[in-house]
């Protein structure tokens, strides 16, 4: 979403974006003329009449489960976005029962939180965990 | 699932689902408005509803998000298209 209008959105999809992605962008290029919808994201910057670089997880539920916001000159880490969204299906998939601590992503272990965790995350989870 | 839109020349706008529309206000009232607003976004709160036209496989779309519950949705904002994103 941006404040382009739709029909920029077709001449950046068609002319540009799908020379990079084959078939072109495959979700909707929403338009958000005015900034309405960016200002109650609070991603809307009045000064510059553009929005910032605003990502906001939500879940089949509606509800929103994480979001990010940077400033115009520096990209996202894409895959960082793919890891959390891929953490928090999988603790939905658990009803609660389960918890991913730092550096989780598929296939490592995760904590089962409950009074017999208190104060033994340290047998069951290193530190070195949350950068490999 | 979004429904496709009757474009003429006018460049087609959409908003917040749900929002009044804009009149006359005093200043005191707006802040506390503002407030509301800023409240709105937080984590494990409701996304705010909305409905935006959008361009989608070769055509020219009105997206709703309240469309999509029962799927998870990544909305991203960018400053302006011909950036990077």
């Amino acid at each position: 979403m941006s404040i382009d209008s739709i029909f920029v959105h077709k001449m950046w999809n068609d002319y540009e974006l799908s020379k990079m992605v084959k078939g072109g962008i495959p979700f909707p290029m929403l338009s958000d003329a005015g900034g309405r919808v960016g200002t109650i994201y609070g991603v809307y910057d009045e000064d510059a009449g553009v929005e910032t670089r605003g990502r906001f997880i939500i879940d089949p539920d509606g509800v929103i489960q994480g979001y990010e916001v940077l400033t115009p000159p520096v990209g996202r880490n894409v895959l960082e976005t793919i890891r959390q969204i891929q953490a928090f299906q999988h603790v939905r998939k658990s009803k609660g029962t389960e918890a991913t601590p730092s550096g989780w992503k598929p296939g490592k272990a995760t904590l089962k939180p409950g009074p017999n965790l208190v104060g033994k995350v340290w047998e069951v989870w290193k530190t070195e965990q949350a950068f490999d | 699932m979004p429904e496709e839109l009757k474009v003429g020349c006018a460049r087609p706008t959409g908003g917040v689902v749900g929002e009044e529309p804009t009149k006359e206000e005093s200043t005191e009232e707006v802040s506390t408005k503002e407030k509301e607003v800023k409240a709105m976004i937080k984590v494990g709160r409701k996304a705010p509803d909305f409905i935006a036209p959008a361009y989608y496989k070769g055509k020219f779309v009105n997206v709703k998000l309240s469309e999509y519950l029962g799927k998870w949705v990544l909305l991203c904002f960018y400053p302006g298209d011909f950036t990077f994103v």
